[in-house]
């Protein structure tokens, strides 16, 4: 690493506290605007306590104290992480949700492999071949897939998948009681992933074939393409190597805006498919009216795209040195 | 008028533009009136749970015996009120924050700049379930939590424009006669700025409408008003025996945002000729 690019990485490093700082002041905030506080709640639930336990409770909870105090000590308790215990599973916030991060976050790189990998062949297909027939397919079809909502699409698929074809499962995250072990359990797992992924991940998909062929027919306007083609390059070479290269950049700069989108499409999708990850964890707090535990999912789920948000940056520093010399 | 003749001259060559308006004009005169010529209350149980589409009832009934059709009238309202609204507000709130900043600069900018790109960080539906939760599900709360995780990117476009204009000769001039800040923001730039973010927040509505709708499928709508998203969350556990339950509300979303859609860029098209041919 040379000297440059060390002191990128550390700028970008230290841009990352005040943002953590103010999502932690935003979560503080909410908890303020919140009606009713966890002394209610919890002297709510046991239906029948006194005004003077629920005082106590709040002397308990350190809610007596005015609201500079209280800010700090949350503001330290959320530095190691310490989100509070969900007021109905009576578990601490953090585990609930650690616990169902690897689901989401399997739920999410599978479907960005989708969207990349589908969304740029299309993309490049569509612009080699202008004006056609294919082109005009392939265009309207991004409308129609970038008009549709997910959640929507998801069940429309397990109408046609699951229960008219009745080839892939149609919710969780593996078959119950098989007791699937190694190779055969990945295999499981694969197989309920495929629709919930290609649900989550059409949306992209959409999105990045209306980027990529746009992003082409860009480089293609450049002379460097015209020399390739006097070299008498074949038009494939020239497209997969030559223009996929260079019309690449606008897609990665995407991927990186939009993860925290993809987070709350998840949401959506894992509750449509059962798939044991944030969203349903979400899911199941809305009903059961779970204020600390909803407010924990927003944290922890603002920190992942916030370090997801880094990653990105920090690869594309190393994809495109111009940018780390800026 | 003259302007507006030109405009619809350019609007009108794109195909698929006037096809979205037509539909889109179809949705508006339905949820306008709609409710009037088919006065079936959408929350009555007119008849059998579970009467399939083309029966007695034109769109079947849901699992408590409820008139689809009526839902899909009045649902039509509430997705089109409720996309326009939150727009409307993220617009007027992110091209303030972002005129101030680009016309300004400096320290303002800043802050203002690194309060939206905080507000761009946090996923944003995550962010606009926790809102509704907090202030329990209505039209007003659905609707500010929209606007709360739209107005950014509003705000970063009407920046970007702003600084453009800040130093051209019809700002300096302005200046020079001792024109306010106000005046200049207002009635000199804005007319100026106006076209790409009229784009940008007509397509915004099409979000909006998403959004609404992944709420209420949730069970975060105002309990009071059907919506296409409630009717979808309703007729998810009978998907096995009565899939157009589903079906019907989410073709009437993706139709209408589709129809936006191609609006917006139909309007891109026809008010910044200049970007068209870049």
């Amino acid at each position: 690493m040379t000297k440059t690019t060390a002191l990128f990485v550390g700028r970008r490093l230290l841009q990352v506290i005040p943002v953590v700082l103010a999502i932690a002041a935003l979560n503080f905030l909410l908890l303020q605007m919140a009606p009713g506080d966890a002394a209610d709640i919890l002297s709510g639930q046991m239906g029948h306590a006194s005004v003077e336990f629920t005082e106590q409770l709040r002397r308990e909870f350190g809610l007596d104290k005015p609201l500079y105090q209280q800010f700090f000590i949350y503001m330290g308790k959320l530095l190691v992480f310490d989100l509070g215990v969900s007021h109905l599973q009576q578990t601490p916030v953090i585990d609930l949700i650690v616990d169902r991060l690897p689901a989401t976050l399997i739920l999410m790189v599978s479907s960005i492999a989708i969207a990349v990998v589908v969304g740029i062949a299309l993309g490049v297909a569509a612009a080699r071949r202008q004006g056609t027939v294919a082109d005009g397919l392939i265009s309207i079809s991004a409308l129609i897939v970038y008009a549709t909502p997910a959640f929507w699409l998801g069940l429309m698929l397990i109408v046609l998948f699951s229960i008219v074809f009745d080839v892939l499962p149609s919710g969780g995250m593996m078959q119950i009681g098989a007791g699937l072990t190694g190779i055969d359990h990945a295999l499981d797992v694969a197989r309920h992933l495929i629709l919930p992924a290609t649900t989550l991940g059409l949306f992209y998909v959409a999105i990045y074939a209306r980027l990529m062929r746009a992003s082409m027919l860009e480089v293609y306007s450049l002379e460097f393409i015209m020399t390739a083609r006097a070299k008498g390059l074949s038009e494939s070479t020239i497209a997969w190597t030559h223009a996929l290269r260079n019309a690449l950049l606008p897609v990665v700069t995407l991927i990186g805006v939009q993860i925290g989108h993809l987070l709350g499409g998840s949401i959506l999708v894992e509750t449509v498919f059962g798939w044991p990850g944030l969203g349903r964890l979400v899911f199941d707090a809305l009903l059961q009216r779970d204020l600390n535990l909803l407010l924990g999912i927003l944290f922890v789920s603002s920190i992942v795209v916030v370090i997801a948000n880094l990653i990105v940056d920090l690869l594309y520093g190393l994809l495109d040195p111009r940018i780390v010399h800026k | 008028m003259r302007k507006l003749r030109t405009f619809w001259f350019r609007y009108r060559r794109n195909v698929a533009a006037v096809f979205g308006a037509t539909i889109l004009v179809l949705v508006l005169l339905l949820a306008l009136f709609g409710p009037m010529l088919y006065p079936v209350d959408p929350f009555d149980m007119v008849g059998r749970p579970f009467s399939p589409p083309f029966g007695r009832y034109p769109l079947g009934t849901d699992v408590a015996g409820r008139d689809i059709l009526a839902g899909i009238v009045h649902g039509a309202r509430v997705s089109l009120l409720i996309g326009v609204l939150a727009s409307l507000a993220a617009t007027v709130v992110g091209v303030a924050f972002g005129a101030v900043a680009g016309y300004y600069g400096g320290r303002i900018d800043d802050l203002l700049m690194r309060t939206t790109e905080f507000f761009l960080t946090i996923p944003s539906f995550v962010l606009a379930v926790v809102l509704v939760a907090i202030f329990q599900p209505n039209v007003v709360t659905v609707t500010v939590a929209i606007a709360v995780v739209s107005w950014p990117s509003v705000a970063r476009l009407a920046r970007g424009e702003f600084i453009a204009h800040r130093e051209r000769e019809y700002v300096q001039g302005c200046r020079a006669i001792g024109m306010p800040d106000w005046e200049i923001i207002l009635l000199q730039i804005m007319p100026n700025a106006l076209p790409p973010i009229i784009v940008v927040s007509s397509l915004m509505v099409a979000t909006a409408i998403l959004t609404e709708s992944g709420l209420s499928f949730l069970g975060l709508g105002d309990p009071n008003l059907v919506s296409w998203g409630y009717m979808i969350g309703v007729a998810r556990t009978v998907l096995r025996t009565a899939w157009w339950m589903a079906a019907i509300p989410g073709a009437m979303i993706l139709l209408t945002v589709l129809a936006i859609n191609l609006v917006g860029e139909g309007l891109n098209d026809a008010l910044n000729p200049r970007l068209r041919k870049r």
